[in-house]
């Protein structure tokens, strides 16, 4: 099922890091995991939400160019703020959580296969 | 010089009128990129998706133009002396052209195999230099040509058609 991210925030424990985008109209319907930028661009969809730990200012360009709509960072990974400004800027919603990459993944995997 | 060709064979009959010098693009787009410059790297890609995506471009051939474009970007910046990205749009068609100041690809079947990377460790920490650049370009482009060799510059045309 798809799931808006607004959900998402309230049943993981997720900080919002562009809180002035809509995080209710945004909708993920699947997720990608993986820090190699090229991998993401290759195999992730649109309307995934990218796991990542990766907070260069490419992670930005690559969710754009590929159509991600929501990177998380794992483990409270938290970018530079110039990094936020350019996510803002294109519309990509960043959020932050202090769960590993797996479990969050795997958390959201069963709020979006139930 | 060595080539790389790839040619959906869709368009294999669009060959010669492609790589014709005497038509000209409706929209022409240059870049400057410059070497280990990750910051400004892909600002060309980002404009070709924007423009393209005026023209009502369907969204599936846009994030196909802008997979191509920014891979190539990177490429320039992470393993050449900077070069330049000319986008050359016509009405049903892209044709980006991606043309650097060396040192040149010494065996381009080495390039092209996935996995395979001179990347060094800067580029890697960016994520980047997994050996996917060049096949994921492939994998978006209805035509690839890669013209390079060792101590030469390389040429790379990417082709990808909007229907």
């Amino acid at each position: 099922m798809a799931l808006s991210v607004q959900t998402l925030i309230e049943k993981i424990e997720i900080t919002n890091l562009t809180p002035d985008l809509d995080t209710s109209k945004t909708v993920i319907e699947n997720g990608y995991v993986s820090d190699l930028l090229s991998d993401v661009m290759g195999s992730a969809q649109e309307n995934q939400i990218w796991i990542t730990i990766m907070r260069h200012l490419n992670t930005i360009a690559v969710a754009s160019m590929t159509g991600i709509p929501v990177i998380i960072f794992a483990k409270d990974i938290i970018p530079e703020q110039s990094v936020i400004n350019k996510a803002r800027e294109e519309g990509i919603i960043l959020l932050t959580s202090p769960l590993t990459v797996f479990e969050l993944a795997g958390k959201i995997y069963s709020l979006l296969k139930v | 010089m060595a080539e790389y060709i790839k040619v959906n064979p869709m368009y294999q009959d669009r060959i010669e009128e492609v790589f014709q010098t005497n038509i000209n693009p409706e929209i022409v787009l240059e870049f400057e990129i410059h070497e280990n410059d990750f910051v400004n790297s892909g600002k060309g890609s980002a404009e070709l998706k924007v423009t393209i995506k005026r023209l009502g471009v369907d969204p599936a051939i846009m994030r196909k133009v802008a997979v191509a474009a920014y891979e190539a970007e990177i490429n320039i910046t992470a393993h050449s002396r900077g070069g330049v990205m000319t986008s050359n749009i016509f009405p049903d068609y892209v044709h980006i052209v991606f043309q650097d100041r060396g040192p040149g690809i010494e065996d381009l079947s080495k390039a092209m195999t996935p996995g395979f990377s001179t990347a060094t460790d800067l580029v890697r920490e960016m994520g980047f230099g997994a050996g996917l650049g060049l096949p994921n370009i492939e994998r978006n482009s209805d035509i690839m040509k890669l013209d390079s060799a060792k101590n030469e510059s390389t040429k790379l045309d990417v082709i990808i058609f909007f229907h």
